[in-house]
């Protein structure tokens, strides 16, 4: 398999799990919630400051009114989003390199 | 009060402003080492993997499950990230995943960002790398082997998660110690089977595909393949 066709699998997957899948995933305290709720200190819990703007706060999006909706909306936009940061911080990377001189290159250099 | 999603995610006011900037430290200089592996060594193809990655793990972050008691927990990904890509691009991954959460989803705190990278992201990926790297240098395990690896070592990655958590916690004074590590590690025992399934799923799916993009794994690439010359085959 190709990587761009295991990746445009990938991809579809991701989406369609956080855009179809996530409006009926479990709404119990998980984990660490359920253990601050038990031993008393959740309520020291808080958001910071910048958090207060977040664009997508709690994964609903934001103006609709159907909870199933704007969840799968978060999960749709906020997939493609984090895909579009982790291809361009890896991109970043090998650019910052500068022209290609890597492996192949290495290879063919005369001692 | 808004609804804190936690898991493992800590929210801002449950460290210390000590436990925050210590656990900030030991993050940044983990993902300062991962940016320093991946100018050396990342290969153009494997970009858009560490994208694809990245949108697995947040998605999958999404789907909690139901686990015993009335609590749900929800799938980590560093041990699947690791074996993919590596423990340092894993730590890269996984920050990307963890930040986005923490500032476009108010998932996680902000001075608390530091903690939830080393908790989620680093330690397992880390352990993750030492543990299946020496398992497979030491008698190069096949696949069935190799996967049954994969589920023990996800399955401690979210332990010792949630026992970093839990000693942050103690650190911080919020919690004793001991309350904190007996419930902390018998809710994630439950959540780390899940992650166990998942991990477990993801790494044969890929097997099945693409064989030489297990990075942690050495198994010759599926016959047939046509890129895999251009995809890491000389690394």
């Amino acid at each position: 398999m190709k990587t761009t066709v295991l990746v445009a699998v990938g991809l579809a997957l991701a989406v369609g799990l956080a855009t179809a899948v996530s409006p009926f995933a479990s709404g119990s305290p998980d984990g660490l919630e359920k253990v601050a709720e038990d031993q008393g200190f959740l309520d020291r819990g808080g958001l910071h400051a910048v958090q207060e703007g977040s664009p997508i706060p709690d994964y609903a999006f934001p103006g609709i009114e159907n909870e199933f909706l704007a969840t799968g909306l978060a999960g749709f936009v906020g997939t493609l989003v984090v895909f579009a940061l982790g291809y361009l911080v890896a991109l970043g990377l090998t650019r910052l390199r500068g022209p290609r001189e890597t492996r192949t290159g290495r290879q063919g250099t005369p001692a | 009060m808004p609804d804190l999603l936690l898991a493992l995610h800590i929210p801002d006011g449950f460290l210390s402003g000590g436990i925050a900037l210590v656990t900030a430290i030991l993050a940044i200089a983990a993902v300062g080492w991962g940016l320093r592996v991946a100018d050396r060594d990342l290969d153009e193809a494997k970009v858009p993997l560490l994208g694809v990655l990245a949108a697995f793990i947040f998605a999958a972050q999404m789907l909690n499950f139901p686990v015993a008691g009335g609590t749900s927990g929800h799938f980590l990904g560093a041990t699947l990230a690791a074996v993919l890509l590596g423990p340092w691009l894993a730590c890269l991954v996984m920050t990307v995943v963890i930040a986005t959460q923490a500032f476009a989803f108010a998932d996680g705190g902000i001075t608390a960002l530091g903690a939830n990278v080393l908790n989620m992201g680093v330690l397992g990926a880390l352990l993750a790398g030492v543990a299946l790297g020496a398992a497979v240098k030491a008698f190069s395990p096949g696949r069935g082997a190799f996967l049954a690896l994969v589920a023990v070592v996800s399955w401690l990655a979210v332990m010792v998660g949630a026992a970093a958590t839990s000693v942050e916690l103690a650190l911080s004074g919020t919690v004793p110690l001991t309350s904190a590590l007996v419930a902390m590690l018998g809710v994630h025992a439950l959540i780390g089977i899940g992650e166990a399934v998942i991990t477990v799923g993801a790494v044969s799916a890929v097997l099945a595909a693409r064989p030489d993009l297990v990075a942690l794994g050495r198994f010759e690439p599926a016959s047939g393949t046509p890129d895999v010359a251009a995809a890491g085959g000389t690394a």
